[in-house]
């Protein structure tokens, strides 16, 4: 049986202590015509060769291609020191840290996490992370309307990565929330500074801010943020934790910062596999922090005055405050968090610098040899960050397609989520690509193009 | 020792980022970063060493039994870690096309028809993330029923007050009103509380069963007709599903939909706390607004259903499909145990869960239920004990500790006083059993002849008891350099 210890003899002298003849007796106030006649689509049960087997030839179909999707999900380097630490039982096989004194090895690490996300992000404090990017930037939306109290309006521009729209949507959808999109302008790929005083005219509690934007196009983020700040409305960044290595970072946005800064941790440390488990970060300014959902860490001390970690300000959350606690939520991506938090400390400030650099120049460098061949050209002026939206001469779909055969992923076609900029798609190459690799893939387009 | 304080300007690790620096070409000066960020500054081995030894200072169900009642904490087989990250699953791109990930969709679909048999339900949708996530579109899903069918009076969820905290938080998240119904006291939902709770305005009642008192609602199969013919639907929460896996389908109780802890019953890790996973189940009324994405086979190719499939969905949850990993640790789990393997889990569950009550009642703690059987877990009230003592259920939980145990869920559910909420879960063995039955003969003793001891316990950990007052009234939640 398999991870079932007990011998026959261990099964007797149970049932005995018990007073049950056999094991289904146990189930003896379950009504009869409710057991369960068995379990028909369930395979027999397979020992771990044989599982293995099965799986390596579930990863082999897979195969393995040369990759330049980014589009919200990034392939950086992974240290190896980060899962080997982050599988060890002690971290992947304990519970949620309500018993402080039996889990100071995650409590520590989540407070460590929390100060270093603060920091990468300009703000004063740092909730232990969120279930992903795009349910973190849906529970900052929320958090802003508790805070703002008079207005149920949210304003998200287009080039806010459309899923992460839609979640929002999703999520917020049953409580009252208006949710509105903000052009863009088709020449920079940003946010349409121009058109904000249409959307200005009616209250609204926060404006979300992404940077750099779902096109890999930067914000003038200082503007936008002075802008809701001008209209009592909080600033929402969303943004990327790579980049914040080389830009400004949310707290210091225009006079006052952002109020809230929210993303995707996946670029710290997390394997791409095909979308998660991933974790979310969100950071604030100390006068919100009582209203952020979530989990959060603080420091105290024991009765001998050691210093010690504990939840904190577990007032706001579901299993003190039922139904009116700060949000459903009851755990954070701990896991993904432990993996974050070693790869932070592994690059530290100037590894995490050069990485991001690094993607970037390799990103430019690759939209240079892209704009060699004949019809391609950038979609947008702006200026990017390690990401951008190329119009192709012919059906993206087809040249994508063309491209794969090649083991290549040439990039996230456009059509479905902004039909307006026609054969576009965007590209993204980190700095896991060589000078090789984007020389071949230039040749490789140059040929799916000309046929 | 914080990894801060380990950290000496101008270390690096040489081999853990690009060797030479590149420039910031064409990003304007002003969204230039001016300071670096606060990351630590420490060798490989400093991180290593440090990170290592944090490790160290958790309990785990790789180092210590664990019977945290309603969290399932079973063996986490080291295969489903090892073979859910095979290189090939670890570096597939989400958004990279279907025909370059068959292999993995072909576990996520088999997933999803293996969950809907154990759990007698129409259509599976694996992307939420965590319960929590998994009752908030469970609930959303309601909500969109009755909206699609014009029924908009309906503004209540009805949930028992034993249930967890998560059901009335998503209720309200929903935009219902929260309606408790009472709990008897042989441990079931008070039926007349019931039925004068539901009425034209009831949009569902939310269930866990067995419940949180660790007892199988006896009357589920009337509540599902009294909630049905008001008109309402019945949401199952899965937080239990260990105890009647293989047993007992919450379909064929008449729930219309579910979720389903993977992290509990399909023994996916917990991690400290996440990644979770609760792939949702529903019946047939409710297949029009399932969550996407959802995978699908059509002849012999798998592909993601998305909203032009399903147009009524109420939407998606999260930027891709959910936690993918955790999905394929859960499909190995399935595969290692197979139907058969299943039907053992809730046996040896309730075997396990039974027999500890039943020895603990022999050394003298009082249950909550005790003319009940136990689920997969069951309820000790130490109310006598305090009154006697002093030594309440947090002294002895922490009293655990000390004596390496992990302890079990205290002062939940809130309606019995003192209480210690015990899971032993199927994995454990009858010597573990019987030595943590012999521990806790010790602290019934201990509180009796010396109460100090008890009352100041842990003592062995690496900290004594933490001050949670002042964590919460002196806010530290950012490390600062001195």
């Amino acid at each position: 049986m398999p991870f079932i210890p007990h011998t026959e003899e261990d099964i007797s002298a149970m049932l005995a202590s018990i007073g049950a003849a056999t094991i289904d007796d146990l189930f003896d106030e379950i009504p009869p015509s409710l057991i369960s006649a068995g379990l028909k689509q369930v395979p027999p049960g397979m020992n771990e060769m044989d599982v293995t087997r099965l799986m390596l030839e579930r990863a082999e179909a897979d195969g393995r291609y040369l990759n330049f999707i980014g589009a919200g999900a990034y392939e950086h380097h992974i240290p190896a020191a980060v899962w080997q630490i982050t599988t060890r039982g002690e971290f992947y096989s304990s519970y949620t840290p309500y018993q402080a004194e039996a889990s100071q090895g995650t409590l520590q690490l989540l407070y460590e996490y929390q100060t270093m996300m603060a920091s990468l992000m300009g703000m004063d404090v740092s909730n232990a992370s969120m279930y992903d990017g795009a349910s973190a930037l849906a529970e900052a939306a929320l958090m802003a309307v508790r805070s703002h109290k008079s207005s149920r309006r949210i304003l998200i521009p287009a080039t806010v990565h459309p899923i992460y729209r839609r979640v929002v949507r999703a999520i917020v959808a049953n409580q009252g929330i208006d949710v509105i999109e903000l052009p863009y302008s088709q020449q920079s790929g940003q946010t349409l500074l121009d058109a904000l005083v249409e959307f200005g005219k009616e209250e609204f509690a926060a404006l979300v801010i992404p940077q750099p934007n779902f096109f890999g196009v930067l914000e003038d983020v200082d503007a936008l943020t002075d802008w809701a700040h001008g209209k009592n409305a909080l600033a929402i960044g969303v943004v990327n934790p790579t980049a914040l290595a080389v830009l400004t970072p949310p707290g210091e946005w225009g006079e006052k910062g952002a109020d809230i800064a929210v993303g995707e941790g996946q670029p710290l440390g997390i394997p791409l596999s095909s979308g998660g488990p991933y974790f979310g970060f969100m950071a604030c300014k100390q006068t919100l922090v009582r209203q952020m959902p979530g989990r959060i860490i603080g420091r105290t001390t024991d009765q001998e005055g050691k210093p010690g970690f504990v939840l904190t300000l577990q007032a706001r959350e579901q299993h003190i405050r039922r139904s009116k606690a700060t949000s459903n939520i009851c755990t954070n991506q701990g896991l993904m968090v432990t993996a974050a938090t070693i790869y932070m400390a592994l690059v530290g400030p100037e590894g995490l610098r050069r990485i991001a650099t690094q993607s970037h120049a390799n990103t430019l460098t690759l939209v240079e040899k892209l704009e060699g061949v004949a019809g391609i050209k950038r979609a947008f002026n702006g200026p990017v960050f390690h990401e951008a939206v190329i119009s192709l001469p012919a059906p993206a779909e087809d040249v994508l397609d063309r491209l794969k055969t090649e083991r290549i992923l040439g990039g996230l076609n456009l059509r479905d989520f902004y039909p307006e900029l026609g054969n576009a798609m965007l590209v993204c190459a980190t700095e896991t690509k060589t000078s090789g690799d984007l020389e071949n893939y230039a040749e490789r387009l140059k040929k799916a193009i000309n046929g | 020792m914080l990894i801060f304080e380990h950290s000496r300007s101008g270390r690096r690790n040489y081999s853990q980022s690009p060797l030479t620096p590149t420039p910031t070409t064409g990003i304007p000066e002003k969204l230039l970063r001016k300071a670096p960020p606060l990351l630590p500054e420490v060798s490989e081995m400093d991180a290593v060493r440090h990170y290592t030894r944090l490790s160290q200072k958790n309990f785990s169900i790789d180092t210590q039994f664990y019977p945290l009642g309603s969290c399932t904490m079973k063996y986490n087989p080291r295969a489903c870690n090892s073979l859910a990250m095979l290189p090939q699953f670890l570096a597939r791109h989400p958004r990279a096309p279907e025909s370059t990930g068959q292999g993995f969709l072909a576990c996520m679909y088999e997933l999803q028809e293996i969950l809907k048999d154990v759990t007698g339900m129409a259509g599976v949708s694996l992307t939420p993330m965590a319960g929590a996530q998994g009752e908030l579109i469970g609930i959303a899903m309601i909500r969109a029923y009755h909206e699609s069918r014009g029924d908009t009076a309906r503004t209540e969820i009805i949930v028992p007050d034993a249930a967890h905290g998560t059901n009335p938080a998503t209720a309200v998240m929903c935009g219902y009103k929260v309606v408790e119904i009472a709990t008897d006291k042989e441990g079931d939902v008070d039926m007349d509380a019931l039925r004068a709770a539901v009425g034209p305005q009831t949009a569902g009642l939310m269930l866990t069963n067995p419940s949180t008192l660790g007892v199988f609602e006896k009357n589920v199969a009337e509540m599902s007709k009294v909630v049905h013919q008001a008109g309402g639907l019945l949401y199952y929460d899965g937080a239990n599903l260990n105890a009647i896996l293989g047993k007992v389908k919450p379909g064929d109780m008449g729930f219309d939909v579910i979720h389903i802890n993977l992290h509990k019953t399909f023994s996916t890790p917990h991690g400290g706390g996440g990644p979770g996973s609760a792939p949702v189940g529903v019946a047939e009324r409710l297949l029009p607004f399932m969550p996407v994405p959802i995978v699908t086979m059509e002849q012999g190719k798998y592909r993601w259903l998305t909203e032009k499939d399903i147009p009524q969905s109420i939407g998606r949850l999260s930027a891709h499909m959910g936690n993918a990993g955790v999905l394929l640790r859960a499909y190995i789990y399935v595969r290692l145990l197979g139907a058969e393997g299943m039907h053992r889990v809730a046996e040896f569950a309730a075997l396990n869960a039974n027999y500890l009550m039943a020895e603990l009642s022999k050394v003298g703690f009082e249950i909550a239920y005790p003319t009940r059987r136990a689920s997969h877990e069951f309820i000790v009230t130490l109310k006598d004990l305090k009154e006697k003592t002093g030594v309440n259920a947090m002294n002895v939980a922490k009293r655990l500790l000390d004596k390496g145990y992990h302890a079990p869920t205290t002062y939940f559910p809130l309606l019995v006083p003192e209480c210690l909420l015990i899971e032993p879960a199927e994995t454990e063995s009858k010597e573990t059993l019987d030595a943590f039955v012999a521990s806790m003969k010790e602290i019934l003793e201990e509180a009796r002849t010396q109460p100090e001891l008890v009352k100041n316990a842990p003592h062995t950990t690496p900290v004594r008891k933490l001050d949670d007052v002042r964590a919460a009234r002196e806010l530290d939640l950012v490390w600062k350099p001195a």
